[in-house]
């Protein structure tokens, strides 16, 4: 027997019906969004559009998808939506699409905030014949042109440090070479205090030390990139061999907020299924949902991807830093207490 | 016991932390894109008012407080103990002076407060955010010059010490606001 979903699905509804967003915030957004593709258009990008229902998605460690079913023909007994749409983009450059983006939605279970709505706006581009230092050259000027006019940013490039070296800058201490008790003491001296679970946890530590004391020290200095990110954070970039290995990854903060994070692309398809068995193995461990591996990904790469850098970036808090807000909900309409 | 999981976390939960009672004041929700994510939680001891800052897993649950908040009407104090009695149960609580804390001076028989309990014992209590009470000491009041500024300590029948307009005499009512000590107007009788 078919389910039947209460009446009303909204308990008292009253005033929210409304938009979460000022009516001249979204307008500001519209026009945020044509400045986007004139920008990647004009460098001679298409814009390309891919499904955000999928039968595979990402097995990063720490993002959850959103799962549901579909009963038509020939569909997959489980669908995702996607948590970003770098693996569809992937498979369309390996087709040989040549420098494509894409502005869609993705969504991420638990994921709720200031910062934060399960489901937001994603802009994803390409190019080909880039390494990770051509394609954050781009981004700075895509996010120069967005932000124009509604507020200033310094005149200098913003400044480029390695992951190890900003974590030392800011704290004094090699992150590679402190013990999980030092990482400990320093968040204790800046007047946090971990929950036992967190102090013994030393990738959650530098994860939270990162946001806490490392962004907030940078960011008093104006927009950065941190990249060479630690190979075991590589996520889908290559790494670069030396000792230690670093990641062919970057971040992009500005006001100390998490706007971009690119690579130069992983090519190769074994190295990419290894990364996703280990990815599957740590959620199994942690007990958390364990999708299935992307067959037509790998599939894509063992064809062939060309040589190229991606990013993604936040388009509601691309907005939020332009308008100055100081919420997501200041700039989308109906985020989801109000979807 | 109860327990909260982060993802249940709001402000005004009521937390035990190293034994003691919190009330969540602000909660926010951290998680870099491919990192792990976070509860930055503000709490405030039910106990010592003492706010700290403290960061969690999220999925951690924490242990729920059985902290209530009740009406209840001051009886009298031996010196020692402030009496309550909770008018729906006719229970009777007794609060010590770290309970009623600063609520003391504010506080006459017969008046309803807001008694906050732990493990059904006595934690806090909040005084009404407005009381009548009788000024018994205090300068002669200056006649006709009641729209002039200009104030003079009045002390009133609980002990309290406020500032009231030069027009207000002894014996008379008046109306105080005890979230910040002031006077707020004359009463009637």
């Amino acid at each position: 027997m078919a389910e039947e979903a209460p009446r009303s699905a909204t308990a008292g509804a009253g005033e929210d019906w409304r938009p979460s967003a000022a009516i001249e915030a979204l307008r500001a957004r519209a026009e945020i969004l044509r400045r986007i593709r004139a920008f990647l258009e004009a460098r001679g990008l298409w814009e390309v559009e891919t499904p955000v229902l999928s039968a595979a998605t990402a097995t990063d460690p720490a993002i959850d998808s959103l799962e549901t079913r579909c009963r038509a023909p020939g569909a997959p007994p489980r669908l995702y939506l996607q948590t970003s749409p770098e693996h569809a983009m992937k498979r369309l450059l390996a087709a040989g699409s040549g420098p494509i983006y894409q502005i869609t939605r993705a969504f991420r279970d638990g994921e709720a905030g200031r910062l934060h709505n399960p489901e937001f706006t994603i802009l994803e581009w390409y190019r080909v014949g880039f390494d990770e230092h051509a394609l954050m050259d781009e981004v700075e000027a895509l996010v120069r042109t967005a932000l124009a006019g509604h507020r200033e940013l310094p005149q200098r490039p913003f400044r480029r440090l390695a992951w190890r070296a900003a974590f030392a800058e800011a704290t004094g201490l090699d992150p590679l070479a402190a013990p999980a008790a030092e990482l400990a003491r320093l968040a204790r001296a800046h007047g946090l205090e971990p929950s036992p679970a967190l102090a013994g946890d030393r990738a959650a530590l530098e994860d939270w030390l990162l946001d806490a004391v490392v962004v907030p020290a940078l960011a008093r200095g104006g927009p950065f990139f941190l990249h060479d990110w630690p190979a075991e954070r590589a996520a889908l970039a290559r790494l670069r061999p030396g000792s230690p290995p670093v990641a062919a990854r970057f971040e992009l903060f500005v006001d100390g907020i998490e706007l971009a994070n690119g690579y130069h692309e992983l090519a190769d398809a074994a190295e990419q299924r290894l990364r996703m068995e280990r990815d599957r193995a740590r959620r199994r461990r942690a007990g958390r949902a364990v999708p299935p591996v992307d067959a037509r990904l790998l599939a894509a790469l063992e064809a062939g991807l060309p040589d190229c850098a991606g990013v993604a970036l936040g388009v509601d808090r691309l907005v939020m830093l332009a308008l100055g807000a100081r919420s997501l909900a200041e700039v989308i309409a109906f985020p989801l207490p109000r979807a | 016991m109860p327990s909260y999981s982060t993802n249940e976390f709001r402000s005004g939960l009521k937390v035990i932390l190293d034994g003691e009672p919190y009330v969540i004041i602000e909660n926010e929700f951290v998680k870099p894109g491919k990192g792990q994510a976070f509860n930055r939680v503000k709490l405030r001891n039910l106990k010592t008012g003492r706010v700290i800052d403290k960061t969690f897993k999220s999925g951690e649950t924490v242990e729920a407080a059985d902290v209530v908040e009740r009406p209840m009407q001051y009886l009298y104090t031996d010196g020692e103990q402030w009496h309550f009695m909770d008018p729906e149960t006719y229970e009777q609580y007794a609060a010590d002076a770290t309970a009623v804390g600063d609520a003391a001076k504010w506080l006459k028989e017969q008046d309803v407060c807001n008694v906050t309990l732990w493990n059904d014992a006595p934690l806090l209590v909040t005084p009404p955010n407005f009381v009548v009470l009788r000024v018994v000491e205090t300068d002669p009041g200056v006649r006709g010059d009641t729209a002039q500024g200009g104030n003079k300590p009045a002390k009133l029948e609980t002990g309290a010490v406020v500032r009231v307009p030069l027009f207000v005499e002894e014996g008379e009512l008046i109306k105080v606001d005890t979230r910040t000590g002031e006077y707020v107007s004359r009463v009637k009788e």
